[in-house]
Protein backbone atom coordinates (compact mmCIF):
# COMPACT_ATOMS: atom_id res chain seq x y z
CA UNK A 1 0.00 0.00 0.00
CA UNK A 2 1.23 3.38 -1.02
CA UNK A 3 2.79 5.33 2.02
CA UNK A 4 0.31 8.68 2.87
CA UNK A 5 1.39 11.92 1.40
CA UNK A 6 3.39 14.22 4.19
CA UNK A 7 2.99 17.83 4.44
CA UNK A 8 5.60 19.73 5.97
CA UNK A 9 4.84 23.22 7.18
CA UNK A 10 4.06 25.27 9.60
CA UNK A 11 1.25 24.37 11.85
CA UNK A 12 -0.79 27.03 10.60
CA UNK A 13 -2.73 27.78 7.07
CA UNK A 14 -0.54 30.12 5.19
CA UNK A 15 0.33 28.41 1.44
CA UNK A 16 -0.41 24.99 2.25
CA UNK A 17 -3.67 25.64 3.30
CA UNK A 18 -4.77 24.86 -0.43
CA UNK A 19 -3.43 21.90 -0.60
CA UNK A 20 -4.75 20.43 2.07
CA UNK A 21 -8.29 21.02 1.02
CA UNK A 22 -7.69 19.16 -2.04
CA UNK A 23 -6.20 16.02 -0.44
CA UNK A 24 -9.35 15.94 1.97
CA UNK A 25 -11.53 16.85 -0.77
CA UNK A 26 -10.39 14.27 -2.44
CA UNK A 27 -10.90 11.91 0.21
CA UNK A 28 -7.15 11.54 0.75
CA UNK A 29 -5.76 10.81 4.52
CA UNK A 30 -2.32 12.34 5.08
CA UNK A 31 -0.05 13.12 7.68
CA UNK A 32 1.68 16.49 8.67
CA UNK A 33 5.38 17.11 9.98
CA UNK A 34 4.59 21.03 11.54
CA UNK A 35 7.54 22.96 11.28
CA UNK A 36 8.15 24.65 15.23
CA UNK A 37 11.78 26.38 14.90
CA UNK A 38 14.82 27.41 12.76
CA UNK A 39 16.56 24.33 13.36
CA UNK A 40 13.85 21.88 11.56
CA UNK A 41 13.88 24.68 8.94
CA UNK A 42 17.50 24.35 8.07
CA UNK A 43 17.64 20.81 8.43
CA UNK A 44 15.58 20.43 5.83
CA UNK A 45 17.22 22.94 3.64
CA UNK A 46 20.91 20.98 4.47
CA UNK A 47 19.06 18.10 3.39
CA UNK A 48 18.37 19.25 0.13
CA UNK A 49 14.78 18.77 0.23
CA UNK A 50 13.40 21.69 -0.68
CA UNK A 51 14.46 22.42 -4.11
CA UNK A 52 14.15 26.02 -3.87
CA UNK A 53 14.93 26.57 0.04
CA UNK A 54 11.53 27.10 0.70
CA UNK A 55 8.16 25.30 1.96
CA UNK A 56 5.42 24.18 1.41
CA UNK A 57 6.74 20.47 0.86
CA UNK A 58 4.62 17.57 -0.24
CA UNK A 59 6.23 14.16 0.23
CA UNK A 60 4.29 12.04 -2.64
CA UNK A 61 4.98 9.20 -4.72
CA UNK A 62 8.34 9.06 -4.21
CA UNK A 63 8.23 12.35 -5.37
CA UNK A 64 9.44 15.72 -2.71
CA UNK A 65 7.25 18.37 -4.49
CA UNK A 66 7.92 22.26 -3.71
CA UNK A 67 5.81 25.63 -5.05
CA UNK A 68 2.28 25.58 -4.50
CA UNK A 69 0.86 25.61 -7.57
CA UNK A 70 3.00 22.29 -8.82
CA UNK A 71 1.76 20.59 -5.89
CA UNK A 72 -1.71 21.48 -6.32
CA UNK A 73 -1.49 20.81 -10.14
CA UNK A 74 -0.13 17.20 -9.63
CA UNK A 75 -2.77 16.24 -6.58
CA UNK A 76 -5.94 17.71 -9.06
CA UNK A 77 -4.58 15.38 -12.10
CA UNK A 78 -3.95 12.22 -9.97
CA UNK A 79 -7.31 12.09 -8.43
CA UNK A 80 -9.55 13.40 -11.37
CA UNK A 81 -10.44 17.34 -10.43
CA UNK A 82 -8.90 18.63 -13.21
CA UNK A 83 -11.33 18.35 -16.01
CA UNK A 84 -11.26 15.76 -18.78
CA UNK A 85 -9.70 17.57 -21.53
CA UNK A 86 -7.56 19.92 -22.08
CA UNK A 87 -10.44 22.69 -22.55
CA UNK A 88 -12.25 22.01 -19.42
CA UNK A 89 -8.58 21.80 -18.37
CA UNK A 90 -7.39 25.68 -18.87
CA UNK A 91 -10.86 26.76 -17.76
CA UNK A 92 -10.30 24.86 -14.10
CA UNK A 93 -6.34 26.77 -14.81
CA UNK A 94 -7.83 29.70 -15.09
CA UNK A 95 -10.29 30.02 -12.04
CA UNK A 96 -8.00 28.37 -9.63
CA UNK A 97 -5.34 30.97 -10.96
CA UNK A 98 -7.52 33.98 -10.12
CA UNK A 99 -8.82 32.42 -6.91
CA UNK A 100 -4.63 31.55 -6.05
CA UNK A 101 -4.58 35.01 -6.65
CA UNK A 102 -7.20 36.39 -4.51
CA UNK A 103 -6.00 33.94 -1.79
CA UNK A 104 -2.41 35.03 -1.67
CA UNK A 105 -3.86 38.04 -1.19
CA UNK A 106 -5.56 37.23 1.76
CA UNK A 107 -2.28 34.54 3.43
CA UNK A 108 0.06 37.62 3.10
CA UNK A 109 -2.24 40.03 4.55
CA UNK A 110 -1.56 38.77 8.01
CA UNK A 111 1.97 39.91 8.07
CA UNK A 112 0.90 43.32 6.39
CA UNK A 113 -0.58 46.46 8.50
CA UNK A 114 -4.14 46.54 7.67
CA UNK A 115 -4.23 48.82 5.31
CA UNK A 116 -5.39 46.75 2.27
CA UNK A 117 -8.80 45.15 1.82
CA UNK A 118 -8.56 42.13 0.29
CA UNK A 119 -12.19 41.60 0.27
CA UNK A 120 -12.83 44.79 -1.65
CA UNK A 121 -11.22 42.99 -4.08
CA UNK A 122 -13.05 39.80 -4.08
CA UNK A 123 -16.49 41.42 -4.51
CA UNK A 124 -15.35 43.72 -7.25
CA UNK A 125 -13.12 41.57 -9.09
CA UNK A 126 -12.91 38.00 -8.31
CA UNK A 127 -16.91 37.15 -6.95
CA UNK A 128 -18.99 38.25 -9.33
CA UNK A 129 -16.55 36.40 -12.06
CA UNK A 130 -17.65 33.26 -10.80
CA UNK A 131 -21.53 34.56 -10.01
CA UNK A 132 -21.59 34.87 -13.65
CA UNK A 133 -19.95 31.30 -14.46
CA UNK A 134 -22.48 29.80 -12.48
CA UNK A 135 -25.56 31.84 -13.74
CA UNK A 136 -24.33 31.42 -17.78
CA UNK A 137 -24.23 27.80 -17.63
CA UNK A 138 -26.50 26.79 -14.46
CA UNK A 139 -25.01 23.83 -13.29
CA UNK A 140 -24.06 23.20 -10.08
CA UNK A 141 -20.19 22.62 -10.49
CA UNK A 142 -17.88 25.45 -12.43
CA UNK A 143 -16.78 23.49 -15.35
CA UNK A 144 -17.91 20.65 -16.98
CA UNK A 145 -20.59 20.07 -14.79
CA UNK A 146 -18.80 17.91 -12.77
CA UNK A 147 -16.90 18.38 -9.37
CA UNK A 148 -12.91 19.40 -9.56
CA UNK A 149 -10.52 21.37 -8.45
CA UNK A 150 -11.99 24.63 -9.25
CA UNK A 151 -14.79 24.23 -7.05
CA UNK A 152 -12.70 23.61 -3.63
CA UNK A 153 -10.40 26.32 -4.85
CA UNK A 154 -13.34 28.79 -5.00
CA UNK A 155 -15.52 26.97 -1.69
CA UNK A 156 -11.85 27.97 0.66
CA UNK A 157 -11.43 31.49 -0.83
CA UNK A 158 -15.20 32.29 0.03
CA UNK A 159 -14.65 30.64 3.62
CA UNK A 160 -11.57 32.70 3.85
CA UNK A 161 -12.53 36.38 2.72
CA UNK A 162 -15.95 35.73 4.84
CA UNK A 163 -13.62 35.77 7.59
CA UNK A 164 -12.59 39.17 6.92
CA UNK A 165 -16.12 40.09 6.00
CA UNK A 166 -19.42 37.79 6.56
CA UNK A 167 -21.60 40.04 4.33
CA UNK A 168 -19.21 39.63 1.14
CA UNK A 169 -21.67 36.66 -0.76
CA UNK A 170 -24.49 39.29 0.46
CA UNK A 171 -24.54 40.14 -3.82
CA UNK A 172 -24.37 36.80 -4.96
CA UNK A 173 -27.14 34.60 -4.66
CA UNK A 174 -25.94 32.11 -7.08
CA UNK A 175 -22.26 31.46 -5.25
CA UNK A 176 -24.24 31.16 -2.15
CA UNK A 177 -25.80 28.24 -2.94
CA UNK A 178 -22.75 26.84 -4.24
CA UNK A 179 -21.28 27.36 -0.90
CA UNK A 180 -23.49 25.33 0.53
CA UNK A 181 -23.83 22.52 -1.88
CA UNK A 182 -20.16 22.30 -2.12
CA UNK A 183 -20.00 22.12 1.61
CA UNK A 184 -22.14 19.63 2.06
CA UNK A 185 -20.24 17.45 -0.24
CA UNK A 186 -19.45 14.18 2.32
CA UNK A 187 -15.40 14.26 2.49
CA UNK A 188 -15.55 18.72 2.61
CA UNK A 189 -17.97 18.47 5.31
CA UNK A 190 -16.19 16.03 7.02
CA UNK A 191 -13.12 18.49 6.66
CA UNK A 192 -15.08 21.57 7.76
CA UNK A 193 -16.01 19.91 11.09
CA UNK A 194 -13.65 20.41 14.69
CA UNK A 195 -11.33 17.66 14.41
CA UNK A 196 -10.52 17.54 11.28
CA UNK A 197 -6.64 18.91 9.68
CA UNK A 198 -8.15 22.06 8.79
CA UNK A 199 -6.11 25.07 10.08
CA UNK A 200 -7.36 28.05 11.98
CA UNK A 201 -6.74 31.74 10.31
CA UNK A 202 -3.48 33.09 11.84
CA UNK A 203 -2.90 34.62 15.25
CA UNK A 204 -0.08 36.72 16.86
CA UNK A 205 1.44 33.29 17.62
CA UNK A 206 1.34 32.00 14.03
CA UNK A 207 2.55 35.36 12.56
CA UNK A 208 5.69 35.40 14.97
CA UNK A 209 6.70 31.89 14.60
CA UNK A 210 6.79 32.26 10.68
CA UNK A 211 8.59 35.56 11.37
CA UNK A 212 11.17 33.62 13.14
CA UNK A 213 11.57 30.54 11.18
CA UNK A 214 12.00 32.62 8.32
CA UNK A 215 13.77 35.24 9.84
CA UNK A 216 11.93 38.00 8.70
CA UNK B 1 0.99 34.42 -34.07
CA UNK B 2 -0.71 37.43 -34.12
CA UNK B 3 -0.65 40.48 -31.74
CA UNK B 4 -2.69 43.34 -30.94
CA UNK B 5 -1.13 45.98 -28.55
CA UNK B 6 -2.77 47.75 -25.84
CA UNK B 7 -1.64 51.61 -26.61
CA UNK B 8 -3.96 53.91 -25.03
CA UNK B 9 -6.35 53.26 -21.60
CA UNK B 10 -9.04 53.46 -23.88
CA UNK B 11 -7.55 50.00 -25.86
CA UNK B 12 -7.72 48.42 -22.40
CA UNK B 13 -11.17 49.86 -21.35
CA UNK B 14 -12.83 48.70 -24.60
CA UNK B 15 -11.08 45.12 -23.96
CA UNK B 16 -12.93 45.21 -20.75
CA UNK B 17 -16.18 46.83 -21.24
CA UNK B 18 -16.38 44.45 -23.87
CA UNK B 19 -16.47 41.56 -20.90
CA UNK B 20 -13.53 39.90 -22.88
CA UNK B 21 -11.21 39.90 -19.91
CA UNK B 22 -12.34 37.72 -17.11
CA UNK B 23 -10.38 39.12 -14.40
CA UNK B 24 -10.29 42.42 -15.80
CA UNK B 25 -6.67 41.63 -16.66
CA UNK B 26 -4.04 41.06 -19.42
CA UNK B 27 -2.54 38.92 -21.08
CA UNK B 28 -5.49 37.52 -23.10
CA UNK B 29 -5.03 35.27 -25.53
CA UNK B 30 -7.52 34.35 -28.62
CA UNK B 31 -6.58 30.56 -29.39
CA UNK B 32 -8.94 27.90 -30.13
CA UNK B 33 -11.93 29.53 -30.23
CA UNK B 34 -11.27 30.82 -26.31
CA UNK B 35 -9.96 34.10 -24.75
CA UNK B 36 -7.95 32.82 -22.30
CA UNK B 37 -6.55 34.99 -19.44
CA UNK B 38 -4.29 34.30 -16.27
CA UNK B 39 -0.54 33.54 -18.13
CA UNK B 40 0.02 30.36 -16.24
CA UNK B 41 -3.00 28.99 -17.87
CA UNK B 42 -2.06 30.49 -21.16
CA UNK B 43 0.91 28.59 -20.69
CA UNK B 44 -0.32 25.46 -19.40
CA UNK B 45 -2.76 25.20 -22.66
CA UNK B 46 0.24 25.89 -25.20
CA UNK B 47 2.83 23.88 -23.46
CA UNK B 48 0.45 20.46 -23.43
CA UNK B 49 -0.97 21.27 -26.65
CA UNK B 50 2.20 21.48 -28.63
CA UNK B 51 4.09 18.51 -26.40
CA UNK B 52 6.22 20.47 -24.23
CA UNK B 53 4.60 19.34 -20.63
CA UNK B 54 6.54 16.21 -20.42
CA UNK B 55 5.21 12.71 -20.90
CA UNK B 56 3.22 11.54 -17.72
CA UNK B 57 2.12 13.25 -14.51
CA UNK B 58 5.49 12.41 -12.66
CA UNK B 59 7.43 14.44 -15.35
CA UNK B 60 4.53 17.13 -15.19
CA UNK B 61 5.46 17.42 -11.45
CA UNK B 62 8.89 18.29 -11.70
CA UNK B 63 8.18 20.27 -14.67
CA UNK B 64 5.47 22.74 -12.90
CA UNK B 65 7.84 22.86 -9.89
CA UNK B 66 11.06 23.64 -11.45
CA UNK B 67 8.81 26.50 -13.45
CA UNK B 68 7.34 27.78 -10.95
CA UNK B 69 10.62 28.30 -8.97
CA UNK B 70 11.81 30.90 -12.03
CA UNK B 71 8.11 32.32 -12.18
CA UNK B 72 9.09 33.68 -9.05
CA UNK B 73 12.14 34.91 -10.02
CA UNK B 74 10.64 36.71 -13.23
CA UNK B 75 7.99 37.98 -11.38
CA UNK B 76 10.44 39.98 -9.56
CA UNK B 77 12.45 40.82 -13.30
CA UNK B 78 8.73 42.16 -14.64
CA UNK B 79 8.31 44.45 -11.55
CA UNK B 80 11.93 46.05 -11.28
CA UNK B 81 10.96 48.88 -13.62
CA UNK B 82 7.97 50.00 -11.23
CA UNK B 83 10.34 50.34 -8.06
CA UNK B 84 11.20 53.99 -7.89
CA UNK B 85 14.64 54.93 -8.30
CA UNK B 86 15.51 55.24 -4.71
CA UNK B 87 14.64 51.30 -4.28
CA UNK B 88 15.91 50.29 -7.39
CA UNK B 89 19.30 49.55 -5.94
CA UNK B 90 17.85 47.64 -3.01
CA UNK B 91 15.86 45.67 -5.74
CA UNK B 92 18.54 44.58 -7.79
CA UNK B 93 20.83 43.26 -4.91
CA UNK B 94 17.83 40.97 -4.30
CA UNK B 95 17.62 40.00 -7.54
CA UNK B 96 20.95 38.91 -8.38
CA UNK B 97 21.49 37.26 -4.58
CA UNK B 98 18.40 35.24 -5.45
CA UNK B 99 19.64 34.07 -8.87
CA UNK B 100 23.19 33.00 -7.70
CA UNK B 101 22.16 31.89 -4.07
CA UNK B 102 18.61 30.21 -5.03
CA UNK B 103 17.98 29.96 -8.21
CA UNK B 104 20.90 29.18 -10.64
CA UNK B 105 22.29 26.47 -8.16
CA UNK B 106 19.20 24.71 -8.16
CA UNK B 107 18.82 24.44 -11.80
CA UNK B 108 22.72 23.89 -12.14
CA UNK B 109 22.34 20.44 -9.88
CA UNK B 110 18.92 19.65 -11.61
CA UNK B 111 21.02 19.43 -14.71
CA UNK B 112 24.39 17.60 -13.11
CA UNK B 113 22.05 14.98 -11.29
CA UNK B 114 21.11 13.27 -14.47
CA UNK B 115 23.86 14.84 -16.74
CA UNK B 116 21.33 15.00 -19.76
CA UNK B 117 20.83 17.55 -21.73
CA UNK B 118 17.72 19.03 -20.85
CA UNK B 119 15.93 19.47 -17.37
CA UNK B 120 13.46 16.92 -17.48
CA UNK B 121 12.70 13.44 -19.10
CA UNK B 122 15.77 13.56 -21.43
CA UNK B 123 13.57 15.93 -23.90
CA UNK B 124 13.17 19.60 -24.86
CA UNK B 125 9.71 20.68 -22.30
CA UNK B 126 9.07 23.99 -21.50
CA UNK B 127 11.16 24.01 -18.93
CA UNK B 128 14.29 24.79 -20.64
CA UNK B 129 12.74 27.03 -23.01
CA UNK B 130 11.47 28.97 -19.55
CA UNK B 131 14.97 28.54 -17.90
CA UNK B 132 17.08 30.20 -21.03
CA UNK B 133 14.47 33.25 -21.19
CA UNK B 134 15.17 33.75 -17.72
CA UNK B 135 18.91 33.34 -18.14
CA UNK B 136 18.81 36.09 -20.40
CA UNK B 137 16.75 38.37 -18.92
CA UNK B 138 18.99 38.13 -16.04
CA UNK B 139 22.11 38.52 -18.36
CA UNK B 140 20.92 42.06 -19.22
CA UNK B 141 21.40 43.42 -15.80
CA UNK B 142 24.48 41.33 -14.98
CA UNK B 143 25.90 39.11 -17.66
CA UNK B 144 28.36 37.84 -15.04
CA UNK B 145 25.76 36.07 -13.24
CA UNK B 146 26.06 32.32 -15.18
CA UNK B 147 30.14 32.78 -14.72
CA UNK B 148 29.91 29.47 -11.67
CA UNK B 149 26.95 28.03 -13.69
CA UNK B 150 28.65 26.17 -16.93
CA UNK B 151 25.70 23.66 -16.92
CA UNK B 152 23.65 26.29 -17.61
CA UNK B 153 25.64 28.20 -19.63
CA UNK B 154 25.63 25.22 -21.95
CA UNK B 155 21.75 24.60 -21.96
CA UNK B 156 21.64 28.27 -22.74
CA UNK B 157 24.39 27.64 -25.81
CA UNK B 158 22.03 24.69 -26.80
CA UNK B 159 18.83 25.65 -26.40
CA UNK B 160 19.44 29.15 -28.50
CA UNK B 161 20.43 26.98 -31.53
CA UNK B 162 16.91 25.05 -31.75
CA UNK B 163 16.21 26.46 -35.01
CA UNK B 164 13.08 28.25 -33.83
CA UNK B 165 14.53 29.17 -30.88
CA UNK B 166 17.43 30.91 -33.21
CA UNK B 167 14.76 32.20 -35.61
CA UNK B 168 13.38 34.43 -32.13
CA UNK B 169 16.57 35.53 -31.04
CA UNK B 170 17.30 37.13 -34.51
CA UNK B 171 16.54 40.99 -35.32
CA UNK B 172 13.22 41.22 -37.00
CA UNK B 173 11.35 38.61 -34.42
CA UNK B 174 8.04 39.34 -32.04
CA UNK B 175 10.85 39.38 -29.32
CA UNK B 176 10.47 42.28 -27.61
CA UNK B 177 12.99 44.27 -26.13
CA UNK B 178 13.82 45.17 -21.99
CA UNK B 179 11.38 48.02 -20.85
CA UNK B 180 12.90 51.38 -20.71
CA UNK B 181 11.61 54.86 -19.34
CA UNK B 182 9.39 55.76 -22.29
CA UNK B 183 7.43 52.35 -22.20
CA UNK B 184 7.24 52.31 -18.28
CA UNK B 185 5.61 56.04 -18.73
CA UNK B 186 3.29 54.48 -21.83
CA UNK B 187 2.28 51.54 -19.64
CA UNK B 188 1.45 54.01 -16.63
CA UNK B 189 -0.34 56.05 -18.44
CA UNK B 190 -2.88 52.44 -19.86
CA UNK B 191 -2.94 51.34 -16.42
CA UNK B 192 -3.63 55.02 -15.26
CA UNK B 193 -0.91 54.58 -12.46
CA UNK B 194 0.24 58.05 -11.21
Amino acid sequence: MAAKPKLHYFRGRGRMESVRWLLAAAGVEFEEEFLETREQYEKLQKDGRLLFGQVPLVEIDGMELTQTRAILSYLAAKYNLYGKDLKERVRIDMYTDGTLDLMMMVAVGAFKPPAEKEETSAKTRYFPVFEKILKDHGEDFLVGNKFSWADIQLLEAILLVEELDASVLSDFPLLKAFKTRISNIPTIKKFLQPGSQRKPPPDSHYVAVVREILQF
Amino acid sequence: FEEKYIATPEDLDKLRNDGRLMFGQVPMVEIDGMELVQTRAILNYIASKHNLYGKDLKERALIDMYIEGMADLNEMIIIFPIHPPGEKEAKLALIKEKTTNRYFPAFEKVLKSHGQDYLVGNRLSRADIHLVELIYNLEEFDPSLTASFPLLKALKTRISNLPNVKKFLQPGSQRKPPMNPKSLEQAKKIFRLP
